[in-house]
């Protein structure tokens, strides 16, 4: 096996004090007989990044849509520093996969939706905290263009943005980079990891891109097929210091990418 | 502090501007050498003659003209116009709230849905010798002839552009804590304003054929006199001047609704048709 990827079992992971976010116990069914996840136990530590990362429908998007509050469990919590929850909070922020944006809204309206909506500070501070944020994910200039003037990667960049304004400290992010092409998702790769140095988020983020999460995660939580069971936990512990060329050279990178893919190949036939 | 380059993708030059001719707009511009197609069309059509019941535009204007003058069509429409607005109204008011609330409460939708889709489905024209039993031939027959067609139009299209609001976008507003009311205002009904603003036209419209089949079919009166008047006595470009201040009158009402659909519901349709 190889040194750079440590496997845990599930359960030494879930409850530690430093967990932003706990999930315990999770089974989740659709209707009566879609058994779509299966007693998940996890814990996603503070100021990491960790990401899903398992094949088509074996339960990614269910259980993000279960942290955020928008899915009901079958049996199981969510806990958020070590409370449970039920239903949406401030400390979580979602970033959709199709960009979820106001069509008759401008970038900015979209960017200050979330704070319109808990009614932080007066109209003009929103617009204050928005054109910040806009500014912060390169989108300066667009604030009163509509989601129909803009690219797919723009919108997405609108999506984070307003996920970034409510100023939640757990990102949710399903696929956010899968409706651009192979340059701009690097870029936003590198982006996102500069953003979360600098604001301090953490963050859990589903990809189908193996080379993706090995890429940005701390920890990456690999599922099996429906119903979804965590099938290992592996910390990449790549070294963020070196240039992305670098790292992405590294032997540690390229033997965690060539293990994971040796995991998920067998669900394959 | 700008922690991304704006290294933002480039979009194809300046968003397509539309061309100018003759100093308008493309589009309005075409527009207007349709609707002068479509005239010149019907004064061919009237000198071949296709039909002796059938005049030319230009003596159909004519006959407008006359009317216009002599106010007999102002008068008609005095007529006509009371049960059409309150008609046109009460649906409006009442068919956008009951199909909003069909398609946000199951209950709401159980019991309205049989109702609106037996009206839509069953045919008024043959139904609105009936009202008189119920209401007689006076103001509140024409009403509710007006209604009759109107409303289940009205009603079907605003439960359907509810419940086929966005569902990405709810669940947005819900993970940004939206209450039920902020979802509601903030993302369902602007999400189906364009559905029901169109079904608005489409009932408003209706509505003008229901005023027409009652004035024709129950109380010979208003514009509907006009034309079955003139058309009982042949002449010909009377009735169809009648029929075209119809239609006229129904193509602005309905461009009035565009209007103000796009400046308090939809203003990202204002920039680039
Ligand atoms: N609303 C629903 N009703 C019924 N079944 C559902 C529903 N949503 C998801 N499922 C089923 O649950 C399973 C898990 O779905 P989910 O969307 O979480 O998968 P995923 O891992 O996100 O897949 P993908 O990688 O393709 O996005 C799938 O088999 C799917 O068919
Ligand atoms: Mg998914």
């Amino acid at each position: 096996m190889s040194t750079a990827a440590v496997a845990q079992m599930p359960d030494q992971n879930a409850s530690t004090e430093d967990n932003i976010v706990e999930v315990r116990n999770i089974t989740k069914y659709y209707g009566e007989d879609i058994h779509a996840l299966d007693s998940i136990n996890l814990g996603f530590p503070t100021g990491q990044m960790t990401t899903l990362l398992g094949p088509s429908g074996c339960g990614k998007t269910t259980l993000l849509k279960i942290i955020a509050g928008l899915l009901e469990t079958t049996e199981g919590e969510v806990l958020i520093h070590g409370k449970p929850v039920f239903g949406p909070g401030p400390e979580r922020a979602f970033v959709f996969q199709d960009f979820a944006l106001l069509p008759w809204a401008t970038v900015i309206e979209n960017v200050g939706f979330g704070l319109e909506l808990t009614n932080k500070g007066t109209k003009p501070e929103r617009e204050e905290k928005a054109k910040h944020y806009i500014n912060e994910v390169g989108l300066g200039g667009f604030e009163y263009k509509y989601p129909h003037e803009l690219s797919g990667g723009m919108r997405q960049r609108v999506g984070l943005a307003r996920a970034l304004a409510v100023n939640a400290e757990v990102l949710l992010m399903d696929e956010p980079f899968s409706a651009v092409d192979e340059q701009t998702r690097r870029k936003f790769q590198e982006d996102l990891l500069y953003l979360l140095a600098n604001e301090k988020k953490s963050v859990i983020f589903v990809t189908h891109s193996i080379e993706e999460a090995v890429y940005v995660s701390d920890q990456i939580v690999l599922l099996s097929p429906r119903p979804g069971r965590i099938h290992s936990i592996i910390r990449p512990e790549i070294s963020r210091d070196s240039t992305p060329d670098e790292i992405r050279r590294d032997k540690r990178y390229l033997d965690t990418v060539e293990e994971i893919w040796t995991n998920l190949r067998k669900y394959l036939d | 502090m700008s922690a991304v380059a704006p290294s933002v993708d480039k979009i194809s030059g300046p968003t397509k501007k539309s061309e100018k001719i003759l100093g308008m707009t493309d589009t309005l511009f075409y527009r207007i050498v349709s609707v002068f197609a479509l005239f010149a069309i019907w004064e061919i059509a009237g000198r071949i003659p296709i039909s002796v019941a059938f005049p030319t535009f230009s003596s159909t204007m004519g006959a407008l003209w006359d009317m216009i003058l002599d106010g007999r069509m102002f008068n008609a429409y005095a007529e006509t116009l009371k049960p059409l607005a309150v008609g046109v109204s009460i649906s409006a008011v009442f068919g956008v709230a009951i199909g909003v609330g069909m398609g946000l409460n199951r209950l709401m939708q159980w019991f309205w849905e049989p109702i609106f889709v037996v009206l839509q489905a069953s045919p008024v024209a043959a139904l609105i010798p009936l009202i008189t039993y119920a209401y007689g031939i006076g103001l509140t027959a024409k009403t509710v002839a007006v209604i009759m067609l109107a409303a289940p139009i009205i009603v079907l299209n605003s439960y359907k552009a509810v419940r086929n609001a966005n569902p990405s976008l709810i669940q947005m507003c819900q993970s940004f804590q939206g209450t039920r009311f902020q979802v509601i205002w903030q993302v369902i009904i602007p999400s189906a304003a364009p559905v029901i603003f169109a079904g608005l036209r489409l009932g408003v419209a209706a509505g003008f054929i229901g005023v027409i089949l009652a004035e024709l079919l129950i109380t010979p009166t208003g514009v509907g006199d006009l034309i079955s008047y003139h058309r009982s006595v042949a002449e010909y470009q009377y009735m169809y001047a009648a029929v075209f201040t119809v239609i006229l009158f129904s193509a602005i009402m309905v461009g009035l609704l565009e209007v103000a659909e796009v400046k308090y519901f939809r203003p990202e349709k204002k920039k680039g048709h």
